[in-house]
């Protein structure tokens, strides 16, 4: 699984990294998690408002930090994909 | 509505998630609503009962009323606080960036640059995104003018600046602030549209090639929106409630220590350089709303009029040094100065304009 935490670097886009961070390992689950700062990437997801949050490809989250109940329930759908 | 309250409300919000009875929510809500007003509209009393029949001070006596000032005012605005963000959560929830890229992508220039300020003040906002939404917009095919328009209002007319203006000077200087900040970000982003400074945009940014967004879970119930709204309160309250606190003590002081005809008299002093020297002593520094007030107490402490000391909060957090290097990434230098320089100067003239009209 392939995670992408899009940000330039703000607060709130190390907050989402450290989130998925932990969710994955309360999860016990293995992930390749990306932090990607190029603005050019942003615009291809579409994203406008970081941090975003891309999981194998797929947007989940643009502009907002998402609760770790839901956060783990999209990592937990998309490794069972 | 304290925190706490808050944060179980939030609890309970997610409990019923699970059992789908709509009307649970609303309930609560209401009790919490029916609770706030209850609470508001015994503050003023309580204040003057703690301060002056238990601490015992005297209601004459300078400390006394700097006290019951204290306590009234703290409550108060946070209460102001929780709720406007609240409200302004939910409505936000309503309002992506997206969305509003798409209402905007359809629209004349001047229909858009009054569309781009209103949306301004309800899409949600943060200046570390200003690049991508900056590339989003223009990719798009959203004029510079009105893409300029938005990013003008965004950070202007924020919510927090706009209840610690209600709760300090009150509706008339609140309305002022909204409508002058609308207007400068509309004649700014207008005349840069008119100019046509496209060819100052850095290349690349047209070359981009972005896609439109699609979210996997795009679907937002009640409850979402109002976790939204909760989660806005947690946020922001708990950043900015030291600065409320910093700044209603001064408040305070001023409130009770300083004479009341001598602060009138150091109003009415002013120089016509005052505005043009606050705009540029503000723009270059950066503050949230929260932070700037304190300062602006001060200023008004030391007999800056209210038009001059707007002026210096509009350039504080409407401009900032950090944001324009930030676009420098997308625009040329050339146009940064341009964008400054017209923004600037709508905000001098709205400071002369207060000061005439206060």
């Amino acid at each position: 699984m392939k995670i992408e935490v899009l940000g330039p670097g703000c607060h709130n886009c190390k907050k989402l990294e450290q989130d998925v961070q932990k969710a994955l390992n309360e999860l016990n689950i293995e992930a390749e998690v990306i932090k990607v700062t190029d603005i050019m990437k942003f615009s291809s997801y579409g994203i406008l408002m970081t941090p975003g949050l891309v999981v194998n490809g797929r947007v989940y989250s643009s502009g907002k930090l998402p609760v770790m109940a839901t956060l783990k329930k999209w990592i937990e759908e998309e490794s069972k994909k | 509505m304290t925190l706490k309250d808050l944060e179980t409300a939030r609890m309970d919000i997610h409990k019923s998630e699970s059992n789908p009875v709509r009307k649970l929510i609303g309930l609560k809500l209401l009790l919490a609503a029916l609770l706030w007003s209850v609470t508001y509209h015994y503050l003023h009393p309580l204040a003057s009962w703690l301060a002056y029949d238990i601490a015992g001070l005297s209601s004459s006596s300078h400390t006394g009323s700097a006290v019951e000032f204290f306590i009234f005012e703290v409550p108060k605005v946070l209460m102001l606080l929780a709720a406007v963000v609240f409200g302004v959560g939910i409505i936000r929830s309503f309002f992506t960036p997206e969305k509003t890229r798409q209402i905007l992508a359809n629209q004349r220039e001047s229909v858009g640059n009054v569309l781009a300020s209103c949306l301004g003040i309800v899409t949600p906002f943060c200046s570390c995104s200003a690049v991508p939404l900056f590339i989003g917009f223009v990719e798009t095919g959203i004029p510079l003018g009105v893409t300029l328009s938005f990013l003008i209002a965004a950070p202007m007319i924020n919510e927090v600046a706009v209840v610690l203006l209600f709760g300090m000077f009150g509706f008339k200087v609140t309305a002022i602030y909204i409508g002058t900040g609308l207007l400068i970000a509309i004649f700014s982003g207008w005349i840069i549209g008119r100019l046509h400074l496209e060819r100052l945009v850095e290349p690349w940014v047209y070359e981009v090639g972005g896609s439109r967004l699609s979210l996997v879970n795009e679907r937002m119930g009640w409850s979402d929106r109002i976790d939204a709204g909760l989660l806005a309160v947690k946020e922001i309250v708990s950043k900015v409630w030291p600065f409320v606190v910093g700044g209603i003590a001064v408040g305070a002081g001023i409130h009770g220590y300083v004479p009341e005809n001598m602060m009138a008299s150091i109003m009415t002093k002013s120089s016509w350089w005052s505005v043009p020297l606050a705009v540029l002593l503000g723009v270059p520094m950066y503050s949230n709303a929260a932070g700037i007030i304190p300062i602006m107490q001060a200023l008004l402490e030391k007999g800056v009029p209210l038009g001059t000391a707007l002026a210096f909060m509009m350039a504080v957090i409407g401009l900032s040094l950090p944001e324009t290097i930030i676009l420098r990434r997308v625009l040329k230098l050339k146009l940064i100065i341009t964008f400054v320089f017209i923004v600037a100067v709508g905000i001098t003239i709205v400071g002369y304009l207060f000061n005439f009209i206060l």
